[in-house]
């Protein structure tokens, strides 16, 4: 079954190609993995599967809604559904920890204050940051901007969480419990990830498919053993590492 | 050719940003009158926005009204008017600086803090970040600074008005030796209410422009650092022109008419 799909989507950025009948397809119920160099685009992929980009041709379904079709105001509500955890965190940095993750509660919810308190440490409990609820996003490391950034993003239970380099920067400690996270939220929920991502132990670990983007377009997708079989020597090189290949450096 | 390209790419951007500045306002407008409002937030810009403007607006009338009275008090005395002093001062107070002046230096500090504000949240994916949650950055962030400003400013320029005033009185008497009660009667006598209710008008559209023209120049911030500095001045030029010209327009609609007493 799949959840959501990006029908031969183009997008530009003035005269900047970022998307070129770009396809995929995200399966419900596993994480999807979304990899390619810096810079190819796979932030806008994320943001088309939430709406927050158009593309300029092409179509974006997800859970059955045409995209496109919706209003600006409609858009807005069909969010709901969709968790994102952006690259760079985008905390509230005039609020506290807690009321970040309480906001979504808040505002689409009819709960208690003390079923909305009950909601918040439990999902900061499951990120390991209880102790963090009242201090201010200025005060927390990065990793623990990231993991408030997940607790925001999963707390009103989405269907669909959409993860911007979770991992990246970071300790491999707190990546190896970062990526352990994803994959418990996402069984917890009994949802769908898509997580973009550069680091590939953690992709192992964690992904169902795997998806690279290169020059604007899907160049492969399968399950992570097919891709990571792959034959298509731009894969290859991009597992490997390898300065010798044909991207150009 | 090329004079033609920069006029067309002017004209381009102008349409561009006034259809900006004119959806923006729709969808603000939309939530106030759905009541969609957030009242907490709304005091909190009330306070940061209006309250704390307090003291620069009250010097700027202060000496305003003290450099009116100064000036005419002693071409007043001159040709032996001096019972037209207070109001002269209270008569441009009303209708125009009162208003104006607080419009201004508030636009140069409120308004700056609102593009700055949004810019930065902008530049680190806050206003996105909202939107991803399913929440209108229109509603959270323009609606209750708009209904915190159209409050406030009337109340600034209120405070305006009695200081300008007052400063002028006390100069009169020091400069001119005009006694506080001619003064009074003065200002009772030339300077009608009506004029005081159509500046506090005037503030309530002011007190838009400032809110509008700040927020939109924040949600249109780019490159990081460099663009927050670019769109908080734009925010302060751009308001301060159009309150200059709105202002005239207002002037014209308001008191244009009116016979010459
Ligand atoms: N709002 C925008 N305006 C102009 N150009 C943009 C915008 N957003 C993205 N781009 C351009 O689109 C391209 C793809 O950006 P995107 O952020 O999707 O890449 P990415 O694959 O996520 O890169 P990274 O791994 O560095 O995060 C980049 O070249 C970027 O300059
Ligand atoms: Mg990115």
């Amino acid at each position: 079954m799949s959840l959501a799909f990006i029908d031969n989507a183009s997008l530009s950025f003035g005269n900047k190609v970022v998307l070129r009948r770009c396809s995929l397809e995200i399966k419900e119920g596993a994480i999807t993995c979304l990899i390619g160099l810096s810079g190819a685009g796979k932030s806008t992929v994320l943001r088309l599967l939430n709406g927050l980009r158009m593309p300029d041709v092409g179509r974006v379904t997800v859970m059955g809604v045409d995209l496109m079709t919706l209003s600006k105001r409609d858009l807005i509500d069909f969010r709901q559904r969709i968790g994102f955890a952006f690259q760079f965190s985008a905390l509230f940095d005039s609020m506290t920890v807690g009321d970040n993750v309480a906001l979504p509660l808040r505002e689409h919810t009819r709960l208690s204050k003390t079923d909305i308190d009950r909601i918040v440490n439990r999902t900061l409990d499951s990120v390991g940051l209880l102790q963090a609820r009242e201090q201010m996003p200025a005060e927390l490391s990065g990793g623990m901007l990231k993991r408030a950034g997940f607790a925001r993003a999963v707390v009103n239970n989405p269907r669909l969480v959409l993860y911007d380099e979770p991992t990246t920067g970071l300790d491999p400690i707190i990546t190896h419990v970062l990526t352990d996270t994803i994959k418990r939220l996402r069984q917890q929920l009994d949802g769908t990830a898509v997580v973009v991502s550069h680091d590939l132990d953690s992709i192992y670990a964690m992904g169902d498919y795997i998806a690279m983007l290169f020059e604007g377009a899907i160049i492969e997708y399968g399950t992570v053993e097919e891709v990571r079989r792959s034959v298509n020597p731009i894969v290859q090189q991009f597992l490997q590492g390898s300065e010798v290949g044909p991207i150009p450096i | 050719m090329k004079v033609l390209e920069e006029v067309g790419r002017g004209t381009t951007g102008f349409l561009e940003y006034t259809g900006g500045i004119a959806s923006l306002s729709a969808d603000a407008a939309t939530f106030i009158g759905r009541m969609r409002i957030r009242f907490s937030e709304t005091i909190a810009q009330a306070y940061f926005l209006g309250v704390q403007s307090t003291t620069i607006v009250l010097l700027t009338s202060l000496f305003t009204g003290m450099v009116i009275s100064l000036e005419s008090a002693n071409q007043a005395n001159s040709f032996g008017v001096s019972n037209l002093v207070g109001g002269a001062v209270a008569y441009v107070s009303s209708r125009e600086l009162g208003p104006m002046l607080t419009a201004v230096v508030v636009a140069g500090r409120a308004g700056a803090a609102i593009a700055a504000e949004l810019g930065s949240m902008v530049v680190t994916e806050q206003v996105e970040a909202l939107e991803a949650l399913g929440l209108s950055p229109t509603q959270i962030l323009v609606v209750p600074r708009l209904i915190a400003m159209m409050t406030m400013l009337p109340i600034l320029t209120i405070f305006a008005d009695i200081i300008a005033i007052v400063g002028g009185m006390y100069l009169a008497k020091v400069v001119a030796g005009i006694p506080y009660g001619e003064f009074v009667q003065s200002v009772r006598e030339y300077s009608a209410f009506d004029d005081y209710m159509k500046g506090l008008l005037k503030a309530v559209v002011f007190g838009f422009i400032i809110v509008i023209v700040g927020c939109y120049q924040g949600f249109r911030t780019r490159n990081g650092a460099a663009g927050v500095g670019k769109s908080t001045t734009g925010a302060v030029v751009i308001s301060i022109i159009l309150i200059f010209i709105s202002n005239f327009i207002m002037s014209f609609a308001l008191f244009g008419t009116r016979p010459a007493d």
